[in-house]
């Protein structure tokens, strides 16, 4: 079967502005897809040029077989998407707003009343549906727009961000809704800043920074190729660290320095613990870890996940 | 699970979801298109009608005051109610809250959300109009046949602001354009477009300023509906302006949507 989601050479630009600089990105029926990056990388513009409200400035792209410059109410009927931003009309109730937009899709109203008290179930809010949306908190609105997304039955959710500002309970409360939808068959594609998130959902992720694409693979091979086994992390106090830099040399194999410590990657953490001691260095805090997919996106974007 | 979907026009699902939203809220807005046009016809037609019908103001073409004012501020009203009506959910949806780009994301497309936005406003209009037309019968302010025939001018007076409003809202990034035009330029219109004296008492200069703005087209027909006198216009000129601004506005309001959305 051809694929969801065929891009060759996506651009985006914003007057002289390039936000998506020439993708190639191809998504399997029943995959789930990520794309990660900083800040600013062009993830939401790519999102939003497949979910067929964004038209492209140049290259080739099909979202379920079908282009969305001609095709695009056809191709959002199948869609569902979690916009980065919740949109939501704050003063209508929970079950008001799903309603609304069900009906958006032509949906008629007896079959929308039980999908949405299914929905509700599934997002755990059905004891919030007739209260105003106002005061829900920010997870309960986020869940209430993953609901949202999944009203017209979609083949393809797209998600921007589902769980930026839930806490962890939430969180895995969504992983497992999307996880249940996967194994339903519908093909996810997700943007995040949680590695956790994306080693969780994702068979398969692309990291993108400044519009291209810097590195694509499953979690697991994303961090065999671009990072080291292990890591050993230090804190030192504020401020005096500049020596401890220089007297770091050669213990590991590459080193981070970030704001609020320093990164040493090597394939023995504990031996480089050992050697870091044996200098005379005296951190604050010592942590050995294996690597994570935060690293392999430290060592490609220069960033941390989590601005 | 199966998606079944009705045979169903985009606009008419956008106009049935403003329509839900203000079964919601609807206290609020009714009460400032209709209650308060109906103070004013009170207070202006009965109070100061009083005083000017004691002196005989021969331009009233012998009726009364109340009688010259009710078509003129059913017209003004709805004026009013077309740009309040038009420019704040206009702004809510695509600004504020953003339920208009929302929307998009289903099989809608922006010129539904034009469509279904001023055929929702021409309701409320009607709405509003209706209500006016009744209070101004049992006030004594007009016969039931002149302000029925009345209600026709005002929606199109209403909908000849809004499409054009709808259209400049969209491209607005902050308020206080929006809010300068309330109260520079909606103002000024009410007060000076033939609502509560005849634009001919006006200078030359502002004279040709009332007689542009759609509101005082509006209100000759109104008024030519109400108290059966003739227009100052042949009423096909009247009604061929107002046209002019509902179909100019909304095609405009179509390619403005598409530009401010789809980006
Ligand atoms: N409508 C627009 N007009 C102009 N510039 C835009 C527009 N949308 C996005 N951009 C710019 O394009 C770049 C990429 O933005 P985008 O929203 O795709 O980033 P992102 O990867 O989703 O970032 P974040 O993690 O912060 O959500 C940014 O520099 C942004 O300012
Ligand atoms: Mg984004």
């Amino acid at each position: 079967m051809s694929d969801v989601i065929e891009a060759r050479g996506l651009v985006k630009r914003f007057g002289a502005f390039t936000a998506v600089d020439g993708i190639d990105v191809r998504v399997g029926r029943g995959e789930a897809f990520g794309f990660l990056g900083p800040n600013g990388a062009g993830k939401s513009s790519t999102m939003r040029m497949i979910g067929a409200v964004s038209p492209p400035t140049a290259g080739h792209l099909r979202v379920l077989g079908r282009d969305p410059a001609t095709d695009g109410p056809a191709i959002r009927r199948r869609l569902g998407v979690v916009p980065q931003e919740d949109m939501l009309d704050t003063e209508l109730t929970v079950a008001e707003n799903l309603l609304i937009h069900g009906r958006y899709f032509g949906l008629p109203v007896r079959d929308l009343r039980p999908r949405i008290a299914r929905l509700l179930d599934f997002v755990q809010l059905a004891d919030r549906a007739g209260d105003r949306v106002e005061p829900l908190s920010g997870g309960m609105k986020r869940r209430l727009v993953i609901a949202r997304a999944l009203l017209n039955d979609p083949e393809l959710l797209l998600l921007d961000e589902p769980t930026t500002g839930l806490d962890p309970q939430a969180r895995h409360l969504v992983w497992d809704r999307l996880y249940r939808l996967k194994q339903q068959g519908v093909t996810l594609v997700l943007t995040t800043h949680y590695m956790d998130e994306a080693e969780q959902l994702c068979d398969r992720l692309v990291v993108m920074d400044a519009g291209r694409i810097v590195a694509e693979g499953s979690p697991r091979d994303l961090v065999a190729a671009h990072a080291t086994r292990e890591v050993l992390e230090l804190r030192f106090p504020p401020g005096g660290r500049n020596g401890e830099l220089a007297a770091l040399e050669g213990i590991a194999d590459r080193v981070e320095e970030l704001p609020d410590r320093v990164l040493l990657y090597t394939a023995d953490a504990e031996r480089a613990a050992a050697a870091v001691t044996a200098r005379g260095l005296r951190p604050d805090g010592v942590v050995v870890r294996r690597s994570t997919l935060e690293d392999v996106f430290l060592r490609l974007t220069g960033r941390s996940l989590v601005e | 699970m199966t998606v079944t979907t009705t045979a169903y026009r985009p606009a008419l699902l956008v106009l049935e979801a403003r329509a839900r939203a203000y079964a919601r809220t609807w206290l609020i807005p009714t009460v400032t298109t209709v209650v308060a046009p109906l103070l004013f016809l009170a207070a202006m037609g009965l109070g100061l009608g009083g005083l000017v019908d004691r002196r005989g103001a021969a331009d009233l073409a012998g009726g009364s005051y109340l009688a010259f004012l009710a078509p003129g501020l059913l017209a003004a009203s709805a004026m009013q109610a077309g740009v309040q009506e038009s420019a704040w959910p206009v702004r809510l949806g695509v600004h504020w809250q953003k339920t208009y780009v929302a929307a998009l994301t289903t099989p809608l497309a922006p010129r539904d959300l034009v469509d279904g936005h001023l055929l929702w406003v021409a309701l409320r209009l009607l709405a509003g109009a209706a209500a006016f037309a009744v209070a101004a019968v049992v006030l004594g302010a007009a016969d039931p046949a002149g302000a029925a025939l009345a209600v026709g001018p005002g929606v199109l007076t209403g909908l000849a602001v809004a499409a054009p409003v709808a259209a400049w809202t969209v491209t607005l990034e902050r308020d206080h354009r929006l809010i300068a035009l309330i109260r520079f330029g909606v103002t000024p219109l009410f007060l000076f477009s033939g609502t509560f004296f005849p634009i001919a008492q006006l200078p030359g200069p502002l004279r040709a300023v009332a007689a542009a703005t759609p509101l005082w087209h509006g209100v000759e027909l109104a008024r030519a509906a109400a108290v059966a006198r003739p227009p100052a216009l042949p009423a096909a000129v009247h009604l061929a302006y107002l046209a002019a601004w509902i179909v100019g506005g909304w095609l405009v309001a179509r390619h403005t949507f598409a530009r401010r959305l789809i980006r």
